[in-house]
């Protein structure tokens, strides 16, 4: 398999810390990396040793096919956004994208053309003579952007590009980055320690913990198939629990069986009419509800173990002290250290019934 | 006593502070040099002598700064650029000419390369002369000023981090390339100031080059030593004839001063 980059057993230290951790993945041309992991799990690291800027310990890096441990960042072929841009900030957004171009020493004219197509490729035509100190958050990730993309690169590197900018716009220009990207074909890969950021985004996800790479996969396939304890709690919403076999549907011999349930797990019904499946469910008490815009987040005890589910706003709403049911489709074991989805037992003896 | 009073008062204090402690010792210079009349000021201070002090001032002054510059940014890039064990260490290095008595700079001096000196045998056989010569007085020169470019840079630069460097070196650009268009653009405002004052001290430095001067007359005198030869002389006229060049230098100096830091001030908005 031809990767565009791949990492090789990569190991980093400061001082004693160890950063990078046998790291080893292959990223495929075109497309659109997610590198996700918490603060820390050092993720800034590998683009880092990626871009040039950061030396490995020991392993390899390979970029189309070469090896680049002992190449200078320059030559590499990549465009890198820092998380705060580090625009040049003496330099005009014109001058700002155009500074690849001169450094390679391009044709007065032919830089021109590529400055003015990709000033209006991030919608700034307007603003080519302004310094990044008069721009927005936004304008400025977009320059920086621009700026990496000028002498097109054959890898684009992005640390955190949306950390500093507002809710709001960063959801644009999320969806706008995604987009451009995908238009250019060029192979990238971005850092970001906001889940829903990398799902939204990324063709596949890397998720990094402690140094080391716990899982890669698209989106959905580490949704839906965790393969660490550790994915199955950072990815989606989780409530943990000590021992799920206290539930209906769920109960086993032996001991040790933690695990964990997220909200679109269980289904909250204030009858038996609503939740369809009675008998397969658990009884518990409302012990809070948050709006959360799209749908309201219930909170319930059952058993004397706080759940969460989602309900939607079109069901007649709950309220404190509300008694409901609550029918658990599934959990998520770490029964034995290994990660398990398990089945409602009980569901299927109902269907029975019916 | 209410919050304005505080302020009046503090206001009075400092006036007065700053006019015995300044404005009244310049205008008693000034006084003192024309006592005599204008003819004798004009004297005084086209006497060859006095001529020769000045000439010999301004290259001492204009080679340490040139020096130091280099030196500065040189060191100022390596404390903020680079991560190497001994980083502290040399940053103190770097300020001892702060904390040591210029006389004391210039015994090191005297030990360094005079009678004394292991180095003496070689630099007579070569009839290099370097205490109680020229080269002795700028080498005195640059080390009294030498903290100063490093110590106004280090800050900007750190606060500026390296992330436009290594963007810069993400798009292939040279060292010399990053450093003329990224780095030296960012600092250029913090590096004339840190000259300014640089020349300032070495104008006016005392203590290390009189004691490897050996104040010979028209050789190795700089101003303020040939104003002290002047005042110790009871040459009162002549002697404050002179200090007003050096006063008329440090105005100079303060109004290039003031006009670099408003100019980086109104750069602050392209974020210097
Ligand atoms: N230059 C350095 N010197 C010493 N330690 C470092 C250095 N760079 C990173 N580290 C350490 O390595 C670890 C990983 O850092 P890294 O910046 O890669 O994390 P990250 O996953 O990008 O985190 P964040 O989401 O907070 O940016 C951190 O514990 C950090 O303190
Ligand atoms: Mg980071």
């Amino acid at each position: 398999m031809a990767y565009e980059v791949e990492l090789k057993n990569i190991n980093k230290h400061f001082g004693d810390f160890k950063a990078s951790d046998n790291i080893n993945f292959g990223v495929k041309k075109g497309r659109l990396i997610g590198l996700l992991g918490p603060s820390g799990s050092g993720k800034t690291t590998v683009l880092r040793m990626i871009a040039g800027l950061e030396t490995p310990d020991s392993g390899d890096i390979f970029i189309a096919g070469q090896r680049v441990n002992d190449i200078t960042p320059g030559k590499r072929g990549i465009g890198f956004v820092f998380q705060n841009y580090a625009l040049f900030r003496h330099m005009t957004v014109w001058e700002n994208i155009a500074f690849g171009l001169n450094v390679k020493k391009e044709d007065k004219e032919v830089i021109k053309k590529r400055v003015a197509e990709l000033a209006e490729l991030i919608g700034l035509s307007k603003f080519t003579d302004r310094y990044p100190m008069q721009l927005s958050g936004g304008q400025r990730q977009r320059v920086a952007f621009a700026r990496a993309l000028a002498p097109s690169p054959g890898l684009l590197l992005l640390d955190e590009p949306f950390a500093a900018i507002d809710a709001k716009v960063r959801k644009e220009l999320r969806s706008w980055l995604r987009d451009t990207i995908h238009k250019l074909g060029v192979t990238s890969i971005f850092v970001t320690h906001d889940q829903d950021e990398a799902v939204e985004v990324a063709d596949d996800i890397i998720i990094t913990n402690k140094g080391r790479v716990e899982q890669a996969g698209t989106p959905a396939e580490i949704y839906q198939k965790p393969l660490t304890p550790f994915v199955a709690d950072f990815i989606g919403e989780s409530v943990h629990i000590s021992d799920y076999t206290i539930f209906k549907g769920f109960e086993e011999e032996g001991e040790d069986h933690p695990g964990i349930i997220r909200p679109e797990f269980i289904d909250i019904g204030i009858d038996e009419k609503e939740i369809l499946m009675p008998l397969s469910s658990e009884r518990g008490v409302v012990k809070g509800t948050y709006f959360r815009g799209s749908n309201v987040e219930v909170e319930i005890e059952v058993k004397g173990v706080i759940l969460r589910g989602n309900r939607s706003l079109e069901k007649p709403p709950l309220k404190k002290g509300d008694k409901v049911f609550a029918l658990i489709h599934r959990i998520y074991s770490f029964s034995g250290g290994k990660t398990a989805v398990i089945e409602n037992k009980s569901k299927r003896k109902e269907y029975v019934i019916i | 006593m209410s919050e304005k009073t505080v302020k009046y008062f503090l206001i009075f204090v400092g006036a007065l502070f700053l006019f015995t402690m300044l404005i009244l010792p310049l205008t008693l210079v000034a006084f003192e040099a024309f006592a005599k009349g204008y003819d004798a000021y004009i004297a005084a201070i086209s006497e060859p002598f006095s001529q020769k002090a000045l000439y010999l001032t301004i290259e001492a002054t204009i080679i340490a700064v040139v020096l130091n510059t280099a030196f500065g940014l040189a060191s100022a890039w390596l404390l903020t650029k680079y991560d190497f064990s001994g980083k502290t260490v040399l940053g103190s290095l770097i300020d001892l000419p702060f904390a040591i008595s210029p006389v004391v700079a210039g015994l090191f001096f005297i030990m360094l390369f005079g009678r004394l000196s292991p180095f003496y045998p070689i630099l007579s056989e070569y009839e290099i002369a370097v205490v109680f010569a020229v080269p002795g007085i700028i080498l005195a020169t640059i080390f009294v000023t030498f903290p100063f470019i490093t110590r106004e840079l280090v800050p900007i630069m750190e606060t500026q981090g390296r992330a436009e460097e290594e963007a810069a070196a993400t798009m292939g650009a040279s060292g010399f390339t990053i450093f003329r268009k990224v780095t030296l653009p960012n600092i250029k405002w913090g590096l004339l100031y840190g000259i300014i004052l640089c020349a300032a001290r070495a104008m006016g430095e005392f203590g290390a080059v009189s004691v490897v001067s050996g104040h010979i007359r028209g050789k190795t005198n700089t101003l303020p030593l040939h104003i002290e030869i002047l005042y110790n002389e009871y040459n009162f006229t002549a002697s404050f004839a002179v200090a007003s060049i050096l006063v008329f230098l440090a105005i100079i100096i303060l109004v290039l001063r003031n006009a670099v830091e408003w100019r980086a001030e109104r750069s602050g908005k392209y974020g210097l």
